[in-house]
């Protein structure tokens, strides 16, 4: 089946696109994966300062305490479950591969996630989308399916989005009215969050990314490294540390100057266009410092966000290793039984979901106390250090249970091997 | 979805954790020092529990609560999780303790799972102990060679049995014996032994590596007759249906041992970070690991590890509680929370150094009482059977 005929088939099925009524023409979803091209940001962002001053900004409410300890997921959680999976099956697991060597998502790839409705899902009704509270749990069951499908592709998917709901959660008014519209579209913006920077043991808590103010302007100075499509960017929303202020956040056009975003592919997940962006002295008028005043963006809460997103990447990795291995095991004979008779086999399986549930487990409740406006703080670093700790496991066990196999480009499990490394070094990409 | 603790259990919670800090843990050196000794203490603690059990929520705890529950209207945080909860701040006090409450054996929880209405009501408010593992049958628990033999109105057991908790201490004794050892699994059923019954007698009491305060027998039957009434659920031998009913109790308890687990761990955890902090080490989730401290970067693993046990093991209770089929997750609970807090134990003690080898703190005790819950209510290489023949859909005679 034809990406785009597949993308249609999910299109139509998709609640927020029914509910939306923004059922199109099928020759239309096949044609808009065309981008708006970086004019139009900086155009929006040079009319910033003489917008929407003194009116306050939209923010989605958090949802109320529960009484009840519930793992269900609720009937529209489970609406939009379905149809990431469908998509995550039909579209992104038979292009993964391709995707995985071209370092890109496959073109019409733009179209097919519009009925997603990804970008309209995440904004307010006020700007054209269709959110009216936080949706946390939402966000990191679609990671984990997308991711189900391909970890590489789900970034790219994602990254727009993170941006979106980061200027959601902190953006000053006058930043929302510029930014937020363009994520009802289509098509939404290409921009992406830059978070990492290229050293070894780098912590998000200790950015060397430095803004300092000049006047009523900053200059940046900085290098970041796996931000997801960084070449074909719009803007970025850069993690810096203001003197005096800690660390903050600022939208930044890619045709500033003094930046420059080059390709650097990773082990995994390369899909997601992961590239180092520089920032040489880069002027940012006062308006691109995210929210009304610096220290408007809570940032222990962002990298929780971003933690319990890149944890739930990981279980949905992770699952499309048990997954697949699960049927190998007992179809694989050798010495005239299938494998999985085997305990030294058996026991590898069981432990692969054993892990997988427990990651699963703890983002699921970091993401539901962020949903509630609950400090999660904690439970997301626990969430992201299982992840890693035991992505690195379910690499490694999805590979060697397929011997030989597995160790080449026949089957998936060595782009889930790399797709999970990967994914354990990612700060920025995706938020909940 | 929500995965906190619900705020009708918290006062039952608190409860519990009242009476591990102030009633175990004060005498929990002692009854591990003085092992076979009755913890007298408990006695009224006893009648306490029972308070909890009806006071704490709507729907109780403990041992006699487990069933699982009918599906309903809306969301139910019933008695597994109720005493879920209640168990792990228990053994957060002392586990070897928690263990030999009264009323609340393993016995039970059998005779909750699979008694009839008349059995439930002749057996209430006894304290029922469990008697499962044979000398040459211990996970293999189908192969166990006591037998039951019907005499007119009686059942005769013969057959030796070790490793019964509190076998010594309670009112009952659920005995595990198969009608017909030629039938396999089919014809193993259980039967209610009352303490004193001639023919039943506590040969003698394990000398073990920790939980010292739960006595530990071997029980020797000869000849013991019991009303043939003692036999608990369906008294047919029916080939094909297995061990679903005798087994049926695991699913039930298997959380409840995940759950002590992770209050045996939790409460090496906490000390270890007050000795750390004492150290100097603050483990308060600032930095990334790797910028961490070794010691600080080991103690967020084992919070990880630990907040993963805890979750799992709610996750099977609530599965329970809301009458969800829950064998493989109960399984899972039981080998992520029986491994990891036996491995956390032992990490303390470690990072404690001379303070957590020796017999000032309990560090040591902890770590030595931990290991059980990895071994009793299924090894954790049965679990691991268990969740394997699920995930890929294999018998026992095939994946062995």
């Amino acid at each position: 089946m034809s990406t785009a005929l597949a993308g249609l088939r999910i299109f139509s099925g998709s609640p927020f696109v029914q509910r939306q009524g923004w059922l199109k023409p099928a020759e239309r979803v096949a044609a808009t994966a065309s981008q708006q091209g970086f004019a139009a940001a900086s155009a929006i962002a040079r009319g910033l300062a003489s917008r929407g001053r003194g009116e306050s900004p939209e923010r989605l409410a958090n949802r109320p305490r529960a009484e009840l300890f519930d793992l269900n997921v609720s009937e529209e959680e489970l609406m939009v479950r379905e149809t990431a999976q469908r998509f995550a099956r039909d579209v992104l697991r038979p292009a993964a591969h391709e995707a995985d060597t071209k370092c890109a998502p496959p073109a019409e790839f733009g179209g097919a996630l519009a009925d997603l409705a990804l970008g309209p899902m995440a904004i307010p009704e006020s700007f054209g989308g269709a959110a009216s509270e936080s949706t946390s749990v939402t966000s990191a069951l679609i990671a984990e399916d997308l991711a189900w499908g391909d970890a590489g592709q789900a970034l790219a998917a994602l990254a727009p989005i993170a941006v979106a709901s980061a200027l959601v959660r902190w953006g000053s008014s006058a930043q929302q009215a510029a930014y937020l519209p363009a994520f009802a579209e289509e098509t939404p913006p290409r921009a992406s969050f830059a978070v990492s920077e290229p050293r070894a043991l780098f912590d998000p808590a200790e950015l060397r990314t430095r803004a300092a103010a000049r006047g009523n302007r900053y200059v940046l100075h900085g290098e970041k490294s796996l931000v997801v499509g960084a070449e074909a960017a719009d803007y970025f929303l850069v993690t810096a540390e203001l003197l005096g202020h800690g660390p903050q956040l600022f939208i930044v056009a890619r045709s500033e100057a003094g930046v420059s975003a080059s390709r650097e592919p990773a082990l995994g997940a390369r899909a997601a266009g992961f590239g180092r962006v520089r920032f040489d002295g880069v002027e940012l008028d006062a308006s691109a410092l995210v929210g009304e005043a610096a220290g408007a963006v809570d940032y222990e809460e962002l990298i929780a966000r971003n933690r319990v997103a890149v944890s739930s990447l990981m279980v949905g990795v992770g699952q499309a290793v048990l997954d697949y291995v699960t049927p190998y095991v007992n179809d694989r004979v050798a010495f005239g039984e299938p494998i999985s008779n085997r305990q030294s086999v058996a026991f590898m399986v069981a432990n692969l979901a054993i892990e997988i549930d427990a990651m699963r487990m703890v983002t699921w409740r970091a993401a539901a106390r962020l949903e509630r406006g609950m400090n999660a703080k904690r439970e997301a670093y626990l969430a992201h250090l299982l992840a890693t700790e035991k992505g690195l496991e379910l690499a490694s066990s999805g590979v060697q249970l397929l011997g030989g196999h597995g160790y080449t480009k026949e089957h998936p499990v060595e782009r889930f091997y790399r797709d999970l490394m990967a994914l354990s070094t990612v700060y920025g990409g995706a938020l909940v | 979805m929500y995965l906190e603790i619900p705020k009708k259990l918290r006062p039952f919670v608190e409860q519990a954790h009242l009476v591990g800090e102030q009633v175990f843990r004060p005498i929990s050196r002692k009854y591990d020092a003085k092992e076979h000794e009755y913890p007298v203490e408990l006695d009224m603690l006893a009648a306490v529990v029972d308070g909890m059990n009806q006071s704490g929520s709507a729907d109780g705890a403990g041992a006699s609560k487990l069933k699982r529950e009918k599906s309903g209207e809306g969301v139910r945080n019933g008695a597994n999780m109720s005493t879920a909860l209640g168990l792990t701040e228990l053994c957060w006090g002392d586990c070897g303790l928690a263990l030999t409450i009264p009323r609340q054996g393993l016995g039970n929880a059998a005779i909750t799972a699979v008694a009839n209405e008349e059995q439930l009501a002749r057996f209430n408010r006894r304290w029922a102990a469990m008697a499962i593992t044979e000398p040459n049958a211990g996970s293999d628990s189908a192969s166990i060679r006591t037998t039951a033999r019907l005499d007119g109105d009686q059942y005769v057991l013969n057959g030796e049995k070790i490793f019964v908790t509190s076998g010594s201490r309670a009112d009952l004794i659920v005995v595990w014996a198969t009608l017909d050892p030629s039938l396999g699994r089919a014809a193993i059923k259980s039967f209610v032994v009352e303490a004193g019954t001639p023919g039943m007698e506590v040969a003698r009491l394990e000398h073990k590596l920790g939980i010292k305060a739960s006595d530990t027998a071997t029980i020797l039957l000869t000849d013991c007759r019991i009303p043939k009434e003692n036999l608990l659920g369906d008294p047919e031998i029916r080939t094909g249906a297995g061990f679903a009913g005798v087994m049926q109790t695991f699913d039930n308890t298997r959380p409840l041992v995940a759950a002590m687990a992770v209050g045996v761990a939790r409460a090496a955890l906490e000390r270890t970070r007050e000795l750390l902090a004492e150290a100097g080490d603050q483990a308060d989730f600032s930095r990334s690991p790797l910028r961490s401290t070794a010691a600080e970067a080991e103690i967020y693993r084992m919070e990880a590890e630990l907040e993963a046990a805890r979750l799992l093991t709610l996750r099977a209770a609530w599965m329970a509680d809301n009458g969800i089929p829950n064998s493989k997750e109960a399984s899972i609970a039981k080998a992520k929370a029986g491994r990891v807090g036996n491995a956390i134990t032992l990490r303390c003690l470690q990072l404690a150094g001379s303070l957590g080898s020796t017999e000032t703190e309990l560090l040591e005790k902890w770590a030595r009482d931990s290991k059980i819950l990895d071994i009793f209510e299924g090894t954790q290489q049965i679990q691991l059977l268990i969740i394997a023949r699920r995930l890929l859909g294999k018998s026992s005679s095939e994946l062995k």
